[in-house]
């Protein structure tokens, strides 16, 4: 009877998650992006390409480390010639970086706004345009409202919405597929050698859309994203 | 279809001018006069002088024995152009096609123009009333052919409006002169008492010629319409464009939005037969207050796309101020391109820069916050981090050299910050350092990577750059600006890893 029951309760759980727009995965695609353990937090445990996810990020330092996730991310999403818009402030961003992350820099055309209400526009234009592959837009404040017509832009558009916020006070809720805040980890040695390892990152899911939160480590190693399990810090580390 | 045209001849074209710009001058007997041979001789008089006996080509001073208080003013050479070339602009909104007819008068090729304005005759007294508001004493005919349009306007005293292929009656009764000919011409007719032309036409031309050269022969060809005579035209007609008169001044924004799309349906329906895209268009809106505000929209890529070009039209409708109302649109395709229309659909599906939607997106974002704020980057051949990337041209450029594989940081600061920093021993990476206050303790470090000047462009010193991570993982770029032992050293922080 409890089995039964229980497989009552899946069968429905995967109708709901039809009804709402997420296909079943097909064979091939579960775990393309190599985000490991990670990917199972989402709904059918496939990352949830065609929605806007959002990024907090409280500092300058968090936010290169969103960057690097997202553009980690990104490379696999780009692989067959697809193009990224990436809206933000003026020349913070440094292109170059992007190569070391499996992005041709060049694939990537940016757009530099001041004012909030111009990027929220421009990010809402690009989402609908179904000629790119993912946009990432750098926002101040993002409101429910606003969250909602991304969404509903990229459902018709199957474009990848990334949002990186900086929080600095109380986070609204907002409609976005998943929550993400990556933090810098610091790095373990490489064989002994001297100097910095693998970048790495400690990804927390504040918030899934039908999938469950979470926090996990990830590495960035040689284009792959490495999932690892222990957090060793050690303040007596020397220098060089 | 056949062609028609319009003289308006300008009586008193330098004066009315003049009494235009100078209110006070208005009914006034006033001459225009320039120097020749010694004498001020007259070039142009008001008609209020010419009622009291002066004329042009009068000395001034015999005409102030006539006239005692009579004004003579400079005349100023090439002003007759200049006047005319600004009632041209403002007559092409009643036909695209306006020729200066120096030394005063225009002519319109106003074929196909007229029923816009119901008919031939409204269309004359539209523009006559118009003129004469404006203050010139103007006179307009219409024909089949520009030598007979001239010749009524200026001598016949009734009916302006010459009925298609009825040119030789018409000028059959005006003088010689009406011709357009050169004095001896006309000197040499008089003698022989043609006091009509219509005498002339009778005569075999052979006989004519004979006498009197080929350019009277011409002249009579070209007003009875067997020759056919070209005009200039002020403004050079652009090939793609389209005009949608208004019935009713327009105010609105729908209404404006209604007249972009009509026009832009007939444009991109030319351009789209032809195989063309618009790369740069611009709308004309001619206002009933004579004036004229335009604004325009640049593509990235050829469009004939009614939906796409209306969009960016949109986002500039509120630049176009209708004051008192628009009376007619003009929508020019100035800048068009080639496009491959037949490859289109096949390949919809893929996604590079060279889809169209994201040419469209791009265009629509230009249109909003401008073209400047759109970046894409090439990599550039510096290892100086600031100079190492460059502006692409194009939307297609493809890099020329390799990305540097180097390690380079996600956010790169516009100008280092200056920090302080605590190293162990020289030329070693620092142990500490303090930014903003915050003091990061560095646990691990890479470097140095030395980035010299480019002597050739810029002096000063060379860095020393190291990615450190401190103890709660954050990476940083920090670089040391010279030597250590020069004492002059100073370090910086320049960007933040991922």
């Amino acid at each position: 009877m409890a089995v039964a029951n229980r497989e009552l309760i899946e069968k429905l759980q995967k109708n709901i998650l039809q009804w709402e727009g997420y296909k079943p995965p097909s064979s091939g695609t579960r775990g393309v992006l190599g985000l490991g353990p990670l990917e199972s937090a989402f709904p059918n445990g496939v990352f949830p390409q065609h929605s806007v996810h959002e990024l907090v990020c409280s500092s300058s330092e968090q936010a290169a480390a969103s960057g690097g996730l997202v553009t980690g991310i990104l490379s696999t999403l780009l692989q067959k010639g697809g193009v990224c818009v990436w809206i933000g402030r003026a020349r913070r961003l440094f292109a170059p970086a992007l190569a070391a992350f499996g992005v041709a820099p060049h694939q990537v055309i940016f757009i530099s706004l001041h004012k909030d209400k111009d990027t929220l526009w421009v990010m809402e234009e690009a989402l609908k345009c179904s000629g790119l592959t993912a946009v990432v837009c750098e926002l101040r404040e993002m409101d429910f409202k606003q969250s909602r017509r991304f969404q509903l832009a990229v459902e018709n558009s199957r474009v990848t919405g990334f949002v990186l916020r900086n929080a600095k006070d109380k986070l609204s809720s907002t409609a976005c597929a998943a929550r993400w805040q990556v933090k810098s980890l610091p790095s373990t040695e490489m064989n002994g050698l001297p100097g910095l390892g693998f970048l790495r990152w400690q990804v927390d899911l504040l918030k899934v859309r039908n999938g469950h939160t979470g926090s996990w480590t990830l590495e960035w190693q040689d284009g792959y994203f490495v999932p690892t399990e222990e957090i060793t810090i050690s303040e007596e580390r020397q220098v060089g | 279809m056949q062609k028609r045209f319009m003289a308006i001849w300008f009586r008193h074209l330098l004066t009315d001018g003049l009494a235009r710009r100078r209110p006070e001058l208005k009914d006034l007997p006033f001459v225009l006069a320039a120097p020749v041979k010694n004498r001020i001789v007259i070039t142009a008089a008001s008609a209020a002088a010419e009622r009291e006996g002066a004329f042009v080509n009068m000395a001034v001073a015999d005409a102030r024995a006539a006239v005692p208080e009579l004004l003579a003013i400079d005349d100023v050479p090439g002003q007759a152009a200049k006047l005319l070339r600004l009632i041209g602009l403002g007559c092409i909104r009643y036909t695209p096609i306006v020729a200066l007819n120096l030394p005063d008068g225009l002519m319109l090729d106003i074929s196909g123009c007229t029923h816009l304005w119901g008919g031939e005759r409204e269309y004359l007294k539209e523009i006559v009333l118009k003129l004469r508001a404006a203050g010139f004493d103007a006179r307009a005919a219409i024909a089949d052919t520009p030598g007979t349009a001239w010749a009524v306007a200026r001598f016949a005293q009734k009916r302006p409006i010459i009925a298609s292929g009825a040119q030789a009656i018409a000028i059959a009764g005006l003088p010689p002169a009406a011709l357009r000919l050169e004095p001896d011409i006309l000197d040499k007719l008089q003698k022989l008492g043609f006091r009509n032309i219509g005498p002339l036409l009778d005569i075999a031309p052979q006989s004519l010629r004979r006498r009197f050269g080929t350019g009277l022969l011409l002249r009579i060809d070209q007003a009875l319409g067997r020759v056919e005579e070209y005009l200039e035209a002020l403004v050079p007609l652009v090939p793609y464009t389209e005009r949608l008169p208004s019935l009713e001044p327009i105010r609105t924004v729908p209404g404006i939005e209604i007249a972009i799309e009509k026009l832009l349906e007939m444009l991109c329906l030319r351009l789209q037969a032809d195989g063309l895209g618009v790369r740069k268009a611009v709308l004309k809106c001619h206002r009933i207050d004579g004036r004229k505000v335009q604004v325009g929209i640049t593509t990235t890529k050829g469009s004939h796309s009614v939906s796409h070009l209306l969009r960016l039209f949109k986002l500039q409708i509120d630049k176009i101020e209708p004051a008192l109302g628009i009376e007619l649109f003009v929508m020019e395709a100035s800048r068009t391109e080639e496009m491959d229309v037949v490859q289109e659909q096949l390949w919809a599906e893929s996604k590079g820069l060279g889809d169209t939607s994201l040419a469209e997106l791009l265009d629509r974002i230009a249109g909003k916050v401008g073209a400047a704020a759109i970046q894409r980057f090439l990599p550039a051949e510096h290892h100086w981090p600031e100079r190492s990337i460059k502006l692409a041209g194009s939307l297609t450029e493809q890099p020329q050299t390799a990305w540097p594989e180097l390690p380079r940081p996600m956010r790169l600061l516009n100008e280092p910050e200056s920090i302080e920093v605590m190293a162990l021993v020289p030329d070693h990476p620092p142990k500490l350092f303090v930014h903003k206050g915050k003091r990061h303790t560095i646990a691990k470090a890479d470097g140095p990577e030395r980035i010299g000047r480019e002597w050739w462009q810029d002096s000063g010193q060379h860095r020393d750059y190291y990615v450190v991570e401190d103890s709660e993982g954050c990476r940083y770029w920090v670089f040391r600006s010279g030597h250590y032992d020069g004492g002059d050293a100073q370090w910086y922080l320049h960007g933040y890893f991922a």
